[in-house]
């Protein structure tokens, strides 16, 4: 379970191997990046660490694969004009649609989920704010394993398991997507911390009550921090369920409950308040998954399978015993 | 000493009290004569209800109590240090697999115990493993691994703090579940679990025990027990023993240094407290508290899976403190009843409201509400079959959602929890007819 499969056994070679390897890090480093990023958002606009971001980015996936697949939502009147001929896989535009509406969905619960419990929250210990997302992790959790408990929840890719071949390495598609993915969001959320919104959210990020004294709309930054981190963490998670990564094209039982808390590490590695440092981390902690999934696999009847799972919490015990505050991270300055 | 208003404090030595006044004295002995009673009412008078104490909320009264030695760890790591942990169901995985590795039995089955360090590079597939020594044996060494694992993580721990220190909890906790995979001949199948030694004293491995728990029959000869009443007494004893030192520690030193971190690190390091000396120490405590009720917990089941010790269960403890109120004993103990209950309530009231479903009246109402049974038209979000996938959700589905819901609930309106409910409740008749 959660283990990446490994792909290089239909090629042979030293460096067909190595590249397939190195592709595949980066692809599942674009997918880490990608919740990284939308952690990372949260605790700027609202200095909380989104505990709840699993269960949302699954909801999120769940509604992708409600909209495709089943071709609506239920309790609806209308169907989804957008959705494929049942059993056939979407053609690109009409995924990216159904994309952007379940983009839509997660930002709208993201938005609701701030104004319900965490907004009466705000001026209250750090902790106390990442205990409550806890209780919402916890409390989605279950209409998540519901949902998929029944059949296999199919996501609907449109490339699905096709590969390029280059220089005797075969690389899927669904990765590259990943990493166009990853570089899309990155660019997007630059651009939007050039942008008005985004100098605002920098502003309370650094001091929420001097930036409301100024004139920013703390409320309006809260809302809009939660509704891009869940759209961002939705991305992820469904980036991650097209195949050949281990869900294979569905929305795992297994495996998604269980993604963002793979991301922890990474958001470490980087600095909580760090986006370029989700992006780093999240390319380091991949790529030494991906690795000591490949390169150590002779040894994983002692190693336990799925070893290559727990690789991220090692690297994040041995960083922060050398840097408590992550490789890029800013140093918390300590006050009596 | 007086009868005495609370915080109207006379001397030292009432201050540092752990019942400071006589009301408190009483009110702890009235409520061990309370439960005594009713457990041994239990079962054999007819006179109690059903509902308040029948023989059927025993064991899960019975199953309360490692949860709420665990808890009380808990409580000295997050409530009375401060430091937020996530891992707690880490160190009681610790305990229990200590347990059943000093004192469990192979199957007897078709496979030999390999033990790990000679099986590596064999790679056989081994039977299950364990020692079979006694209690007194496992038990205690349950509550000392866990510790001495909890001081090597602590390197890592104590030097990240907040948020950052929640975070390396929760890899503990899947570290801990793939060590679980790593060792099947300990911890038996990963989805089936093993099973674990029966609570039972006795002096080394002889075939009968000195003091049978699994048995009904005569306590030193003096009082007919059954095998329930005899589990819960062995628990709660050792609960009482486990309670009296947590009380105790935070008014020793150590304690007070404890409770100096929490407050604020930087201040207790400006004051002479080693600050990273003593949130290992903090650390150490409560793993041997989570590996007790750990190793407790599991052989009070008799058959414990890894994937019993993931997230849910630290998240469970987070809820215990916050419903109950954190950094107090008896708020710990108040939010352990509360949160390990609940699923049970919840459960036979589903089945109650299941049986009033044709009874007409407003009863009938709400089960038809909430309650499908799947009939034709059935709208309610709640299935009364606890095994059917899909909409509408069990009852097992939902206590999850129950907690995290409540979870959100209590931090919001009520951050002390239900201790602070009745703290709100005493100070307005401490002072009354003044409300301040």
């Amino acid at each position: 379970m959660g283990d990446l499969l490994l792909l290089a056994q239909d090629s042979s070679g030293f460096f067909p191997i190595f590249l397939q390897t190195l592709v595949k890090g980066l692809a599942l480093g674009s997918i880490y990046a990608i919740m990284g990023i939308g952690f990372v958002i949260v605790f700027k606009g609202t200095q909380v660490l989104n505990f709840a971001s699993g269960g949302m980015a699954m909801a999120g996936a769940l509604f992708m694969s409600i909209m495709i697949n089943d071709g609506g939502l239920p309790f609806m009147p209308w169907s989804n004009p957008l959705a494929p001929a049942a059993g056939t896989d979407p053609s690109i535009p009409r995924w990216l649609i159904n994309l952007f509406f379940a983009l839509i969905f997660a930002a709208i619960m993201g938005m609701i989920l701030e104004r319900v419990a965490i907004r009466p929250m705000v001026g209250q210990p750090l902790f106390s704010m990442a205990v409550i997302t806890l209780g919402l992790e916890t409390a989605i959790g279950p209409f998540n394993r519901d949902a998929t408990s029944q059949a296999a929840r199919t996501l609907g890719v449109p490339w699905k398991l096709e590969q390029w071949k280059l220089f005797d390495a075969g690389i899927p598609k669904s990765y590259v997507a990943a990493m166009i993915a990853a570089a899309v969001c990155f660019g997007a959320v630059n651009f939007f911390f050039r942008s008005r919104f985004g100098v605002a959210m920098r502003a309370v990020a650094f001091d929420q009550e001097a930036a409301q004294a100024q004139g920013i709309n703390v409320g309006r930054v809260f809302s809009i921090a939660w509704g891009l981190g869940a759209a961002l963490v939705t991305v992820a998670a469904i980036f991650y369920g097209m195949g050949p990564f281990p869900p294979q094209g569905t929305v795992s039982q297994e495996i998604h409950p269980i993604l963002a808390f793979r991301v922890l590490p990474v958001i470490i590695l980087g600095g909580l308040d760090s986006i370029p440092g989700a992006l780093y981390g999240g390319l380091m902690i991949a790529s030494a998954e991906v690795f000591a999934g490949q390169y150590l696999s002779q040894w994983t009847k002692i190693l336990g399978a799925g070893y290559s799972t727990i690789v991220p919490y090692l690297v994040m015990l041995i960083v922060l015993l050398v840097r408590p505050y992550g490789l890029f991270g800013t140093e918390e300055i300590r006050r009596v | 000493m007086s009868f005495g208003r609370p915080h109207l404090r006379t001397s030292y030595e009432q201050d540092s009290a752990i019942f400071p006044t006589w009301w408190q004295k009483g009110a702890a002995a009235f409520a061990l004569l309370f439960i005594t009673l009713m457990v041994l009412g239990n079962g054999a008078a007819a006179a109690i209800p059903n509902w308040l104490f029948g023989a059927t909320w025993l064991a899960p009264f019975t199953l309360v109590i490692p949860f709420a030695i665990a808890a009380l760890g808990y409580n000295i790591l997050t409530g009375v240090t401060g430091q937020v942990s996530l891992g707690h169901a880490f160190f009681m995985g610790v305990g229990a697999y200590t347990a059943v590795a000093l004192g469990g039995k192979g199957d007897g089955g078709a496979k030999a115990c390999i033990p790990f360090h000679e099986n590596l590079g064999l790679l056989e597939s081994a039977g299950e493993c364990g020692l079979g020594l006694p209690i007194w044996i496992w038990l205690p060494m349950a509550g000392v691994l866990a510790a001495l694992v909890g001081i090597l993580v602590s390197p890592a721990a104590v030097k990240v703090r907040g948020l950052y220190l929640a975070i390396v909890t929760v890899g503990l906790t899947f570290i801990g579940l793939h060590i679980a995979r790593m060792l099947p001949e300990y911890a038996g199948d990963y989805e089936s679990g093993r099973k674990w030694p029966k609570l039972d004293i006795r002096l080394w491995k002889e075939e009968t025990p000195s003091i049978d728990l699994n048995e009904d029959g005569k306590w030193f000869g003096l009082i007919h027990l059954t095998e329930e009443q005899k589990q819960f007494f062995f628990l709660f004893a050792i609960l009482l023993v486990m309670m009296a030192f947590a009380k105790n520690l935070v008014r020793t030193r150590t304690g007070r240094a404890l409770q100096a971190i929490r407050d604020r690190d930087v201040a207790a390091e400006v004051m002479g407290v080693p600050e990273q000396h003593y949130k290992r120490i903090g650390f150490a405590i409560s793993s041997f508290y989570a590996g007790i009720g750990g190793a407790l917990w599991a052989s009070y089941q008799g058959r414990v899976s890894p994937i019993d010790f993931s997230l849910l269960l630290s998240v469970e403890f987070v809820a215990i403190l916050l419903i109950g109120g954190a950094g107090t004993i008896a708020g710990t103990m108040l939010g352990v009843t509360f949160v390990e209950l609940l699923p049970k309530v919840v459960e036979r009231l589903t089945g109650w409201l299941a049986g009033e479903l044709d009874s007409g009246g407003v009863i009938s109402t709400i089960a038809n509400f909430l309650l499908t049974s799947g009939q034709q038209g059935d709208f309610g979000p709640v299935s009364t079959s606890p095994t059917a996938p899909g909409w509408p959700m069990s009852v097992f589905l939902w206590n999850p959602v129950i907690y995290g819901v409540l979870i959100v609930v209590f931090l919001i309106f009520e951050p002390h929890g239900l201790f602070g409910i009745w703290l709100k409740f005493r100070n307005y008749w401490k002072g009354w007819p003044f409300s301040y």
